[in-house]
């Protein structure tokens, strides 16, 4: 059997990835696509432990993040849309109306 | 805190009752909305007044209650029951001062009350949760309901801006918390708060899964109570959401957010409370001074008060930073208490006084105020004077307490530096009250009518600013037994030791 500490290192590349995809590309969309990886992340990293543990919950959590996640993209995907119609644009740059 | 079994027969329904009323009133609203001009959305926001009224009956009736109910995942002590109070007429406070703005600015009714009343659900189970899955639902159901409110203005760029920036950081701090949960999940082989407490206690506390996982939780909570470095959503998501919604932001969010940080920080990792305090005196520093120096030099009142915000957030986690010391966490919900009055007062005023269409209101739109409306302009003058922490006023006794409980904690220096950003804060606070009292007016100002819903909240702002400073006793009771209550000791030992 596979040791878990494979899948908890795992795990904390693709969080990784994802924290770094966030801070550094400036398309707002692949932004969120990396905060999908990020939650993703952390489902296998629940499994695991979960598998690990021998208790249900964390496999359990699972898919209430799945199901937050999906409520999420929902959510976003609408407040991108509705600022590319006034702005035409993805780019977390151009966001610069409110500054001081 | 005594086992309970999920059975049939025992099965109460009493602790879920705020929280149904308040889902089953937002999806009547859902469902009676289409059939609603938006001039006569005022009529949905009624039905929301009433929903959060039943809702406050119900929490007053689970008060000394004490029960865990689902297993465990859901608690009914006095801490749930006050935060659940507080997070019910902040809700209904945003509603009033609503009520015209929403007709006024052509927003659509239905979905904003009910959203209004979802991220209140979220805001309740958040601070009842007994378990961190729970935690993590109602702090998403509330973040979802707030990313949306924030970008009701679809046609306005500024408000789109102001939600996407919240969104993503706020996703991206979600993140965060949920590594950390799985992570300390990992460390104690347990979700239940209250089991992660037990083993705790007996476990040593240098485990480097727990170690890590804390800190990512201490992050996922930073973002969401505006803690500088964790700060930098605040000002633009503040400015741009529509008036009645940054108030929601800066009063409701911030409860939930604590009601949570609290619950899992203070109350269930108590027993490591030196592996995280040294951190939190970091960031409540630099959360008061980053803060206080940034609000000197804006323009925009929205943008001011989001400064000020982030400063209290600092204050607050000084309490938390003294987390060892028994009284910090009545402190800290009786400066709660006194902060959400005078913020929902003070955004009522701004919203009094901004343009239609402007989006907020600036400095110069206070100029002559006094003349123009005396009330509002005492009001709003009362309001900042709490805020700075002048005495007789909530804000006062508020300071009052976090300090010296903060001081019995042995932390003198971050005292001293809270002192000094108050100082500081006197300054723009101070502003506000010289442009009203001190200055001409510039030109006619726009909004200022007689609003129901507006002086209502003024009003409750007022009293609330007044009498929870000038009798403190009964409110700092209150607080303490509800923070008693989530250790599990509801006999009101530590609230015996204000008096």
């Amino acid at each position: 059997m596979t040791p878990i500490s494979y899948y908890m290192a795992l795990s904390a590349i693709l969080f990784a990835i994802g924290v770094v995809g966030v801070l550094v590309r400036r398309n707002v969309i692949v932004m969120f696509l990396a905060i999908e990886l990020m939650l993703n992340a952390v489902n296998l990293a629940f499994v695991a432990l979960g598998r690990r543990i021998g208790s249900m919950d964390g496999q359990v959590i699972v898919f209430f993040v799945m199901t937050v996640a999906a409520a999420e993209a929902a959510v976003g995907l609408a407040i991108i849309i509705a600022m590319f119609r006034n702005r035409e644009t993805v780019d977390a740059d151009e966001l610069n109306l409110l500054r001081w | 805190m005594s086992h309970f079994t999920l059975s049939a027969v025992n099965f109460s329904w009493l602790p879920i009752l705020p929280l149904g009323a308040i889902a089953l009133g937002a999806m009547a609203i859902m469902l009676i909305g289409p059939g609603v001009d938006d001039e006569d959305s005022a009529g949905l926001g009624v039905i929301a007044l009433i929903t959060l009224l039943v809702a406050f009956v119900f929490a007053l009736f689970t008060l000394g209650e004490n029960t865990l109910a689902f297993g465990g995942s859901l608690v009914t002590d006095d801490y749930a029951g006050f935060f659940e109070i507080v997070i019910v007429i902040a809700a209904a406070l945003t509603v009033a001062m609503s009520l015209d703005y929403v007709a006024d600015e052509g927003m659509a009714g239905a979905e904003y009350y009910s959203l209004i009343l979802f991220a209140a659900f979220g805001m309740m189970l958040m601070a009842a949760a007994g378990d961190l899955i729970i935690i993590f639902i109602g702090l998403e159901t509330m973040s979802l309901a707030v990313y949306a409110l924030a970008g009701f203005m679809r046609r306005d760029p500024r408000s789109n801006e102001a939600a996407l920036k919240y969104f993503v950081l706020g996703a991206f701090s979600t993140g965060f918390l949920l590594y950390g949960i799985a992570l300390v999940y990992g460390a104690t082989g347990t979700i239940s708060l209250a089991a992660i407490r037990a083993a705790l206690s007996a476990r040593m506390a240098a485990n480097p899964l727990l170690l890590l996982g804390l800190g990512m939780m201490l992050i996922g909570f930073g973002f969401k109570v505006a803690a500088v470095p964790f700060h930098m959503w605040t000002p633009d998501a503040y400015e741009g959401a529509p008036t009645p919604v940054t108030a929601f932001m800066a009063v409701g969010v911030k409860l939930a957010a604590f009601a949570g940080f609290m619950r899992v920080f203070m109350v269930n990792l108590g027993p490591v409370s030196a592996q995280w305090t040294m951190v939190l005196w970091v960031v409540a520093a630099l959360s008061m001074t980053v803060g206080n120096l940034a609000a000197l030099v804006q323009q925009s009142l929205k943008r001011m008060l989001a400064y000020s915000a982030i400063a209290h957030a600092g204050y607050l986690l000084l309490g938390m930073a003294a987390s060892p010391q028994p009284l910090a966490g009545g402190a800290m919900l009786y400066y709660l208490i006194g902060y959400s009055f005078t913020n929902l007062g003070a955004f009522a005023v701004v919203i009094a006084v901004e343009r239609k269409g402007s989006g907020g209101a600036n400095l110069r739109d206070f100029q002559g105020l006094a003349r123009a409306r005396p009330g509002l302009a005492v009001a709003m003058a009362l309001f900042m004077l709490s805020l700075m922490g002048v005495p007789p006023l909530a804000g006062f006794v508020g300071k009052f307490y976090l300090f010296s409980a903060a001081l019995s904690a042995g932390l003198v220096w971050l005292v001293i530096i809270a002192a000094l950003n108050s100082a500081i804060s006197v300054y723009y606070y101070a502003r506000v009250i010289v442009a009203m009292y001190a200055q001409e007016e510039s030109a006619a100002p726009a909004r200022i009518v007689a609003r129901p819903g507006l002086i209502l909240s003024v009003i409750a702002g007022v009293a609330g600013t007044i009498l929870v400073g000038l009798y403190p006793q009964p409110w700092i009771g209150a607080a303490s037994s509800a923070y008693a209550s989530a250790l599990g000791r509801p006999n009101a030992k530590v609230a015996a030791n204000y008096r």
